[in-house]
Parts: structure tokens; C-alpha cells; sequence
């Protein structure tokens, strides 16, 4: 299924330039915004200087979820999904065939954007090592379980749940404390907030470029919540599988 | 000792949609190497059939086995041995003919892909095409390569779903051709809806006839025609479709 996927996107410049494009300018949109703040100085300077580091945390969660989900969609688009099911293609190998594709189109898409950062703002994502490997864990297997789910929804409702694989992120960025501390948020928002494992990333992202401490705590207790979501999200999908079938959602792929 | 076990046996197969019955309560078994034709008008159930055994849909009751396995419950013990072709599932546009066969080939784990390809390439006269993306092809050619995919796996059971259909005279004969060749030498099983008669009447040993999601008929084309004393099976699918084969069918013997 990989070698499908990887076919698809190499016969395709456009698909490649699709990946690259968007990170490549909210990258400069926001490092330009932190560059006009940091000339501040004060806490205003302390603040922007998340910025290009959240913005590109933020295309890890959305665009690993975004390459899960147009793989799949890319079946239903060529009316290709009734050969695959057919197919002696278990469930847990087509959706590990998603979760490669995933780090393949997020790594085309934030691998270039990552050095431009350090070349136009000296910003180096790389440099944050080991707390950049548990922040990437973390947030692509958030970006995983919501794709596993978008997946099960569209095998059973077809392409007319399509529109939830484009925005069911977004509600993650203003819950997620993307650009401002989860402390900004109403108490009973707050709560809800900490339900989702990339609101830990972010807190750990600010704590070690503001504070510079990483907070391995954070981190566990998102892999832990990241576990649970994985699980309900495979559960969700097989049910949604499973009423596919009852339904014959299967045989119209589309509306 | 070979297996006496239908190829593919439905037993009391029920299914309900929220808008009504698609199929309800049919049974029919099938044995290796026969060819059988599944006739029907639009909404009869012949699709909803052939989906419901090849675990696509979930039957509401009842029960399918295939090569003596139970469908959908084993259906990983069964479904690299079957395969299935029909105009209105496609493949990838984007892929060459040749990428889309090898990765249906390590989906249903060919051992020799290349030579696999290379050999239905020759027999379905693709060796020319197969460098080319298959969205660029014409309606015949598709057809060509869906057959080739249907066949990669050398499936025992082949289900089709109306193969000829939006093909030219020639190219459907060739497709015609080439099924017949491929059950007889492999002794393979075809459960084919179509609703090309001529096609059915030549192809198939025996004949389904379905109206409303029931069995209304099921017998050799020859015997049909002569139990409803017509000239070929159009005439017949119009006497059971238009309600005028009552005493053709009760005199089943």
C-alpha cells in the first residue's frame, strides 16, 4: 500500500509542491511576526518568540493528520476502495499503510520548511533534540487517532463526511493553546484543553524556549491520553467499518 | 479426494435496507468450475448478492460460504483465492497500468509479480499499455486492466459484475473469450450479473433469475428457453420481469 501511495505522489508535482507550500508560508508569516515583536523587547519579545516554534509543532499535528487522511481519500476519489476491501488488505495494514504515508508527506512538507527557518530567522528546530522527538511522538500520534477516526467516518458516510477530513483540526488550534498559555483560557475550557495531548506539547514547547526547561512530565502524561485516543479511534473505525457493511456504504463510496 | 463442498454455497440469505428488502431469503449453491449467471433487472439484488459474498455488505440473516469457509467470519482464509471485476469500481488514474497490477499483486501475495504481469499482460494484450497511466486509457482498455487485476491472483472464484458493460461488440466478445478460456483451463468458478443476455446465454451453465431480492427462476439457459418455449433468454427475462412466466415457472419438475 505504501508503494501505492508513493507512486501516486510521484507521478505528481503538484501533490509534492502542495506539502511544501503552505508550511513554507505560515512559516514566514509568523517568524516576520515574531522578528516585529521581538524588536519590542520585554514580555512582548518573551511571547513572539514561540512563534515560529508553534507554527511549526502545529504543522506536524495537522499535516500528519491531513497526509493520513487524503491518502484515504485518495481511494474514494478513484473509486478504488471496493478493490482494496476485497482484497485479502487487513484493517491494521491498510491503516499502518496510512501512518507511513503520514511521516513521508509530513517529512517532504516540514524537513525544508525547518531549514529555512534557520536560514531567514535562525530559528532551528532540530536543536531542541530530544524534546523535539517526544513533541513529534506526541503530536503525530494525535494526528494518527483523528485520522483513524476521519477514515472510519468517511467509510461510512462517504464523501460527504470529506469536509471533516479538511477542518476537524482546526478546533484543536484555539483548544490546543497553540500561540498562548493554557492559563489565558476559562477555567471549564481550561479543563477540556488538558484533555488533549498537543495542549502538553505546546506548554512544553514554551517552557523550553522561554524558560528553558523541558518538562518530561508533560510529555508522559500526553503519550498516556495519545494511547487512550489511539485505542478509541481504532475502536471508532472498526464500528464504522462494521455499519459500512450493514448499510452497503461500501458498494457507493460517494454520497 | 477432491473437495465436494460448493465453490460458493448461499444459505437463506436475508438483506434489509432501512428503505426496504434488497434480498430475501435466497439459496443457491454452486459448483467448481461452473459458470452462473445471476440475471435480474435494476434493484432485483443481484449486486447487493454478489457484495454480500464477497463480505462488502453484511447480511441481515443467513449465511455464505466460500470454498468451504464462512463469509465474512474467515474471510482472510478465503479472499487471496477469489477476486472480482466490474466496470464501476476503478483503479488509481494516476498509476501505470504496471504499477496498479504489482500492487494489487503483493495485496493478494503473488510470489513471481513481474512474470505474473508479464503473462496476463500477454494474454489481455496490455504489453503495450502497461507503462501508460491507466486513467489515459480508453473504456475497453480499463476493462482489460480491471480483467487483469481480477485475474492477477489466479483466483478459484471470480465474481463479475456486468464485465461487458459500455463496451464495444468486439472488444466484449474478446472479454467473452478470454473468461471462457480462463475458467475452463483453471476450473475456476464465475458467478456473473450481467444484463447482456446474448453474453449470459453463451457464457453460463446455469442461470439465476431474481426479481425484487427472491429467486424467481434458476436453471440451464436450454432448459429456460424451452420451459418458457422462447428463442433466447431476453424474451425469457421479459416474461419473468413483466410477471407473465407463472406457468413456465410452476412447471419446474
Amino acid at each position: 500500500m505504501v508503494a501505492r501511495y508513493w507512486y501516486l505522489l510521484r507521478s505528481s508535482w503538484p501533490r509534492v509542491f502542495d506539502l511544501i507550500y503552505w508550511p513554507t508560508v505560515q512559516m514566514f508569516m509568523w517568524g516576520f511576526l515574531q522578528t516585529y515583536i521581538g524588536q519590542f523587547g520585554g514580555l512582548p519579545a518573551r511571547v513572539g518568540q514561540t512563534f515560529i516554534g508553534a507554527v511549526m509543532l502545529w504543522d506536524i499535528l495537522f499535516r500528519g493528520q491531513l497526509g493520513f487522511s487524503i491518502s484515504f481519500l485518495e481511494e474514494m476519489y478513484s473509486r478504488n476502495l471496493a478493490n482494496l476491501l476485497i482484497s485479502p488488505l487487513k484493517p491494521a495494514e491498510f491503516i499502518s499503510a496510512l501512518m507511513i504515508m503520514s511521516i513521508i508527506r509530513l517529512s517532504i512538507g516540514i524537513v525544508p520548511v525547518s531549514l529555512l527557518a534557520i536560514v531567514f530567522f535562525g530559528f532551528n528546530l532540530w536543536a531542541l533534540g530530544l524534546a523535539l522527538a517526544a513533541f513529534f511522538l506526541n503530536l503525530i500520534l494525535t494526528s494518527w487517532a483523528l485520522g483513524i477516526f476521519i477514515a472510519g467516518l468517511l467509510l461510512r458516510h462517504g464523501l460527504g463526511a470529506e469536509n471533516m477530513a479538511w477542518t476537524l483540526m482546526f478546533i484543536f488550534l484555539p483548544l490546543t493553546c497553540v500561540y498562548y498559555p493554557v492559563s489565558v483560557l476559562p477555567p471549564w475550557l481550561a479543563m477540556i484543553s488538558w484533555m488533549l495531548p498537543p495542549t502538553y506539547v505546546f506548554e512544553g514547547m514554551r517552557a523550553l524556549l522561554t524558560a528553558h526547561v523541558f518538562r518530561g512530565d508533560l510529555m508522559v502524561q500526553a503519550f498516556a491520553i495519545n494511547i487512550a485516543l489511539i485505542a478509541l479511534a481504532i475502536f471508532a473505525f472498526l464500528k464504522y467499518l462494521q455499519a459500512a457493511r450493514r448499510h452497503g456504504s461500501l458498494l457507493q463510496g460517494s454520497e | 479426494m477432491p473437495s465436494t463442498e460448493p465453490a460458493i454455497a448461499v444459505s437463506n440469505l436475508v438483506k434489509h435496507y432501512p428503505g426496504g428488502i434488497a434480498v430475501d431469503g435466497i439459496s443457491f449453491a454452486i459448483e467448481p468450475g461452473s459458470i452462473i449467471g445471476l440475471l435480474g433487472g435494476n434493484g432485483a439484488g443481484k449486486t447487493t448478492t454478489i457484495a454480500m459474498i464477497m463480505g462488502l455488505v453484511a447480511p441481515t440473516s443467513g449465511s455464505v460460504r466460500i470454498l468451504g469457509h464462512d463469509m465474512p467470519r474467515e474471510r482472510y482464509h478465503i479472499l487471496h483465492r477469489m477476486n472480482f471485476e466490474s466496470p464501476y469500481v476503478e483503479m488509481p488514474h494516476r498509476l501505470t497500468v504496471r504499477q496498479n497490477l504489482s500492487v494489487f499483486a503483493r495485496l493478494y501475495g503473488v510470489a513471481a509479480r513481474d512474470a505474473r504481469i508479464a503473462e496476463l499482460a500477454e494474454e489481455l494484450d496490455l504489453t503495450e499499455l502497461l507503462d501508460r497511466p491507466t486513467g489515459k486509457l480508453s473504456a475497453g482498455q480499463k476493462t482489460r486492466v480491471s480483467l487483469a487485476k481480477a485475474l492477477i491472483n489466479a483466483p478459484e472464484v471470480l465474481l463479475l459484475d456486468e464485465p461487458t458493460a459500455s463496451l464495444d461488440p468486439d472488444t466484449a466478445d474478446w472479454v467473452r473469450t478470454h473468461l471462457e478460456h480462463y475458467t475452463a483451463e483453471r476450473r475456476a468458478t464465475m458467478l456473473l450479473a450481467s444484463h447482456n443476455m446474448s453474453e449470459v446465454e453463451r457464457l453460463c451453465d446455469r442461470v439465476i433469475m431474481m426479481k425484487r431480492g427472491v429467486i424467481v427462476d434458476d436453471d440451464t439457459p436450454a432448459r429456460l428457453l424451452a420451459r418458457y418455449g422462447r428463442n433466447n433468454l431476453e424474451e425469457v427475462f421479459l416474461d419473468v420481469a413483466r410477471g407473465r412466466g407463472e406457468a413456465a415457472r410452476e412447471a419446474v419438475p
